[in-house]
């Protein structure tokens, strides 16, 4: 019997499969397709103090092997995320990643403190990496002090376990993992997405409205499994690896690079079924190549 | 219920420049019911290109289990898809989205049309046939060289056509058609680009009307935030065209 659970900070998964944020709204919407206590986790969409109507239109554009988006955090707010969101999603036996975003650091502190008291709410995810809004998000995650404080900030207000999310936006994502590391984070999710463009090639303007938005997608796996090998080789922290997996095979290697977990983005938008069916394919697989535990593979790649 | 299923080509056409009538067989199908409704396909089992393409359905036919869609193959997504052949097997989710009500019409009906906003204006006028509302049809194309399925229009009610160029029909928009009949009907249904759409709400502001809207979208099932418009109905939330339409009623969405 092949055992697919996962031990984290705060989390106690039955599978390493999640939802990335921003990629499942709050779950409302694959609930109609399948049944969401099937899954390790969801992480829900990014949540700010205020409502947030989020960027002009066009927010997408297709790129090859992968998408720009920016949808600039669109949320309902801290408030109607509490009251409604999470309590209609306590009917699944799924816990929640809490995905927090802000301006200020009284905003990530604000949100961390009210939301961490939800009690489907497992752990925090930092977002200190959205590269689509021009206050916040990013500005938090390419400096290792700011992030470092930031994390400290969150850890003191926060009654579960706080993942940092990392940019892969910066010239050394080690030392930004090695200052949450200080700050006291609990593990790092990663990769965010990667600032791109694409152009109408006939008028010469860019696509996306907010001129330019974040690349995900199969063509950002090699960059995303790049960084988690490295951030696992430098750090202790237990790692959500994330950053165009679209089956079985790109979990496998994601753990293999160091990921104890692994969260999927883009590949929801064209498989809705995606995360359960890479759920039912897992233990074959990790037959197959010889293991009977999720956490056997867990950075095997540097044991080799 | 949303289903996502392999579909099999059945039939596919060119039946104007650049426009192709495909229809796909399988449970899917089953599921339809509104006119108005999409379907997300994937146009290759790669990732290259990534994302599914929102295509429109034309008409469904239930005893069989199949359906048709019209779309024009412009880019490399609908290109790919205008090669499919009998027995090629299509990845399809849907259907999606709220369609037009035909429930709110009660004798007579506009539905009008531009480009390839017209395909689900025809399941539409079947439908509101079916339950004896008369429907009269004004269908705006580019040239003569871009009409289709005038004469399957003519056999469910009056059709105008204009063409941009005047090769066919009247010259100019379907605005100019409109100007020129009478406004005894009581429900409009259209669907056609944002311009078209704004123009014919601005001509009958007395009238319940329905638009169905295109925006780029992502998922197509309300999940990513992509399609959205702002609202008449809240200064502080957008509507997703993908979940929320994309049929809306007129004077909902701010374009």
């Amino acid at each position: 019997m092949t055992d697919l659970t996962v031990k984290l900070p705060g989390l106690n998964l039955k599978n390493p499969i999640m939802p990335a944020s921003g990629c499942f709204g709050f779950g409302k919407e694959y609930a109609q397709l399948y049944d969401l206590s099937q899954l390790g986790a969801i992480m829900i969409k990014a949540t700010t103090v205020e409502t947030r109507l989020g960027n002009p239109t066009p927010r997408v554009a297709e790129t090859a092997s992968g998408m720009l988006n920016a949808i600039g955090l669109q949320n309902p707010g801290l408030e109607k995320v509490s009251g409604q969101e999470l309590p209609w999603l306590e009917q699944y036996d799924v816990p929640i990643i809490a995905n927090v975003a802000g301006t200020t650091t009284e905003d990530y502190v604000e949100v961390a403190k009210a939301i961490s008291q939800a009690p489907n709410v497992h752990a925090l995810e930092i977002n200190i990496s959205c590269p689509n809004v021009k206050l916040g998000g990013i500005t938090f995650g390419t400096d290792p002090d700011v992030a470092r404080e930031l994390t400290r900030a969150v850890k003191e207000v926060s009654s579960v376990p706080v993942y940092i999310k990392l940019s892969p936006n910066v010239t050394d994502i080690v030392s930004i993992a090695k200052a949450v590391e200080a700050g006291g984070a609990d593990g790092i999710t990663m990769i965010n997405t990667l600032l791109g463009m694409r152009m109408d090639t006939k008028t010469g303007r860019p696509i996306i409205a907010n001129i330019t938005g974040g690349l995900s997608g199969p063509a950002i796996k090699p960059v995303a499994l790049r960084m988690v090998y490295e951030v696992s080789k430098h750090t202790k922290l237990p790692i959500i690896g994330m950053g165009g997996i679209t089956n079985v095979d790109d979990v496998i290697d994601f753990l293999s690079a160091g990921a104890s977990a692994v969260a999927v983005g883009t590949a929801n938008f064209v498989n809705p079924f995606v995360c359960p069916e890479i759920i039912g394919q897992l233990p074959e697989r990790l037959h197959e190549l010889g293991f009977d535990s999720v956490e056997q593979l867990v950075g095997r790649s540097h044991r080799l | 219920m949303i289903k996502q299923e392999r579909m099999q080509v059945i039939k596919q056409q060119e039946i104007a420049k650049h426009i192709f009538e495909l229809t796909l067989q399988g449970e899917l199908a089953n599921e339809m019911a509104e006119p108005g409704q999409f379907v997300h396909i994937r146009v290759a089992d790669s990732f290259e290109p990534l994302l599914r393409r929102p295509i429109s359905v034309a008409s469904i036919d239930l005893e069989a289990s199949q359906f048709t869609m019209i779309y024009r193959a412009e880019g490399r997504g609908t290109g790919l898809l205008a090669e499919k052949k009998p027995g090629d097997m299509l990845d399809v989710l849907g259907p999606l989205g709220h369609g037009f009500p035909v429930e709110e019409a009660q004798k007579k009906a506009y539905l009008i049309g531009g480009g390839i906003g017209v395909p689900p204006l025809y399941e539409l006028a079947k439908q509101l046939n079916a339950r004896s509302i008369e429907t009269v049809h004004i269908l705006g194309f580019e040239s003569k060289q871009a009409v289709f399925y005038e004469d399957k229009f003519r056999e469910l009610g009056d059709t105008h056509i204009a063409t941009v160029d005047g090769s066919h029909g009247t010259q100019g928009f379907v605005t100019h058609i409109l100007n020129e009949l009478p406004s005894d009907f009581d429900t409009y249904y259209s669907c056609g680009p944002t311009a078209m759409l704004e123009a014919v709400q601005w001509a009958y502001p007395q009238k319940k009307g329905f638009l169905s809207y295109e925006q780029r979208m992502g998922c197509g099932i309300g999940a990513c935030f992509a399609c959205v418009c702002r609202t008449t109905k809240s200064e502080t939330d957008y509507i997703k065209v993908c979940s929320d339409g994309p049929v809306f009623p007129a004077g909902v969405v701010i374009s």
